[in-house]
């Protein structure tokens, strides 16, 4: 394992010490693991949390600030935080007009955000709301599943959310505007590579330089298939037909584009993607009204990407296009 | 015969050293299905949980088994954490202020915290989880003081149990958790969250021997 690490047991830790040396316009908690806002609450707005396993920076963390979140909870790498962790965040971020949880679908997320709802529903009277992400098609949404896993769509969730209750929403508009861009959301994902978690010490799985596996998520879990290594213009086709299968994108307002890196992949393959991705989107009549072209959820320094399209209306472009300042995204602030 | 509250704690502390001593083979096991960090998970809500035992002896079996569950869901994360800490939780509440668990005492506190574990999980039976062999083990605990065996011979049965549901989970397809995302690809491999729950019944086995 090579990595710029001192100890794989320090990782967590002393990343948020740089991330709160890095950026004085955030506040972090070190015993609890949470970054805020430094100027939070912001009273009488809809407080936002989020959270999850770290090691798909700049998520969660670095979408905290004005514009997006208030607060984030770092778990362990690829490990949901704890409910304790949410409790105090939901009690610090709470201006008076309540707090809504994002959440990720994974099983133990979902556990310990739910355990977290009900103590700080117990504890403090703040009142929570929650939404879950699960826009990942790669994943049979059926009975025999813990169901689609939240990936790409949260990103775009967390910006147009952020942004609702910037405009004074109250709990309930907010957690509906998130619901929407979930239901509208897709993604689909894949890698060249395999990634290491540093307690491991050695990669997830074992990918042979001559195969890929489609239909991955954030967490170097595999696929759910391993086909040979192709040109960029074939993998786009596999990552993009399923979406399409998925929802119609056709409307008139066009979709909200995003591509994404999966930590190892260099902007120049990110660029080449997009661009065949645009080429099969205009191809199947599908009208790109803004991109996001990056790594913004990753996982460690898998190599690889995936896809997410979001179906807009006026209201989601005018959400998007709002000021956000944080330290993974920023525009028009 | 009936567990006295320092074999209870002993059980806490051998599950804490077997969980220590196989932390690799968990997360191995994990790195195959899931997302490789049941081991290290595990092992840190569990020398946790050491450490707060070390400091302050617990007075009662409730006491004792809250403590456990309370440091794990606050050490643990991922699924593991509400999982185990929802089933120390609830042997908690089964067990109650006392210092002495009998066997049927115990077998009901185990079971109360299998239960605890399926409100949280909602797992069934053949979806390659940890009540795959938790289950087992829960009945043929039940079936072997229902015998008129001793508690300890009843563990026995108890861990052995556990053992046949853990290694009968490796040729099942998940359908839970993130072993789930794989589909038929989860076949063929040992669920970990299956070998850890047998480990807990085999060092209740030890330690109430």
């Amino acid at each position: 394992m090579k990595k710029l690490i001192n100890d794989p047991a320090d990782v967590v830790a002393e990343a948020l010490r740089g991330m709160d040396a890095a950026h004085p316009e955030l506040r972090v908690d070190h015993a609890n693991r949470i970054v805020y806002r430094a100027d939070a609450p912001v009273q009488g707005k809809v407080g936002l949390i989020s959270g999850g396993g770290s090691g798909h920076e700049p998520m969660h963390g670095g979408f905290v600030g004005p514009g997006m979140l208030d607060a984030a909870c770092a778990g362990e790498v690829f490990t949901s935080p704890v409910p304790d962790q949410m409790v105090e965040a939901t009690k610090n971020v709470d201006g008076g007009a309540g707090v809504l949880h994002i959440v990720k679908n994974y099983t133990g997320d979902v556990m310990n955000f739910e355990m977290a709802a009900e103590l700080a529903a117990a504890e403090t009277g703040v009142d929570v709301l929650s939404v879950v992400t699960d826009d990942d098609v790669a994943v049979q949404d059926s009975l025999y599943t813990a169901g689609r896993r939240g990936v790409g769509v949260t990103v775009l969730l967390e910006k147009i959310v952020g942004a609702a209750a910037d405009e004074g929403r109250d709990l309930a508009a907010v957690a509906a505007v998130a619901r929407k861009v979930n239901g509208q959301g897709r993604s689909m994902g894949m890698a060249l590579t395999s990634c290491t978690v540093p307690a491991a010490g050695q990669p997830t799985f074992d990918l042979p330089d001559d195969q890929m596996e489609i239909g991955i998520g954030i967490h170097g879990e595999p696929g759910r298939r391993r086909v040979p290594v192709a040109p960029a213009r074939e993998i786009a086709a596999m990552l993009v037909e399923p979406v399409l299968a998925d929802l119609d994108f056709t409307g008139p307002d066009g979709v909200i584009c995003f591509v994404n890196g999966m930590g190892g992949t260099p902007l120049l393959e990110l660029y080449l993607m997009y661009n065949e991705v645009a080429a099969l989107l205009d191809k199947a009549g599908v009208r790109i009204a803004r991109s996001l072209v990056g790594p913004y959820i990753t996982s460690l320094e898998m190599a690889g990407c995936s896809v997410t399209l979001l179906r807009c209306d006026d209201e989601l472009i005018r959400l998007w296009d709002a000021p956000v300042r944080t330290p993974g995204l920023r525009w028009g602030a | 015969m009936s567990a006295t509250l320092d074999q209870l704690t002993d059980w806490v502390r051998r599950f804490a050293a077997e969980v220590h001593e196989h932390r690799d083979e968990l997360t191995r096991l994990d790195a195959a299905i899931g997302d490789a960090d049941h081991g290290s998970n595990l092992d840190r809500g569990m020398t946790a949980v050491v450490a707060a035992l070390d400091a302050e002896p617990q007075p009662s079996a409730a006491a004792l088994f809250k403590k456990v569950g309370m440091t794990l869901v606050s050490t643990v994360g991922g699924a593991s954490g509400p999982l185990y800490g929802t089933l120390f939780l609830r042997v908690a509440t089964s067990a109650g202020e006392v210092t002495e668990l009998d066997g049927p005492a115990f077998a009901k506190a185990l079971r109360a915290g299998l239960e605890g574990v399926v409100a949280r999980g909602k797992a069934e039976a053949g979806d390659k989880t940890m009540y795959d062999a938790l289950s087992p083990a829960v009945d043929a605990l039940d079936a072997a003081l229902a015998d008129g065996d001793p508690l300890a011979e009843a563990l026995r049965a108890a861990a052995a149990a556990a053992a046949a549901g853990r290694d009968a989970t490796i040729p099942l397809v998940a359908r839970k958790g993130r072993a789930s995302y794989l589909g038929e690809r989860s076949a063929g491999h040992q669920d970990p969250g299956a070998t850890s729950v047998t480990m807990l019944v085999a060092a209740a086995a030890d330690a109430l021997a």
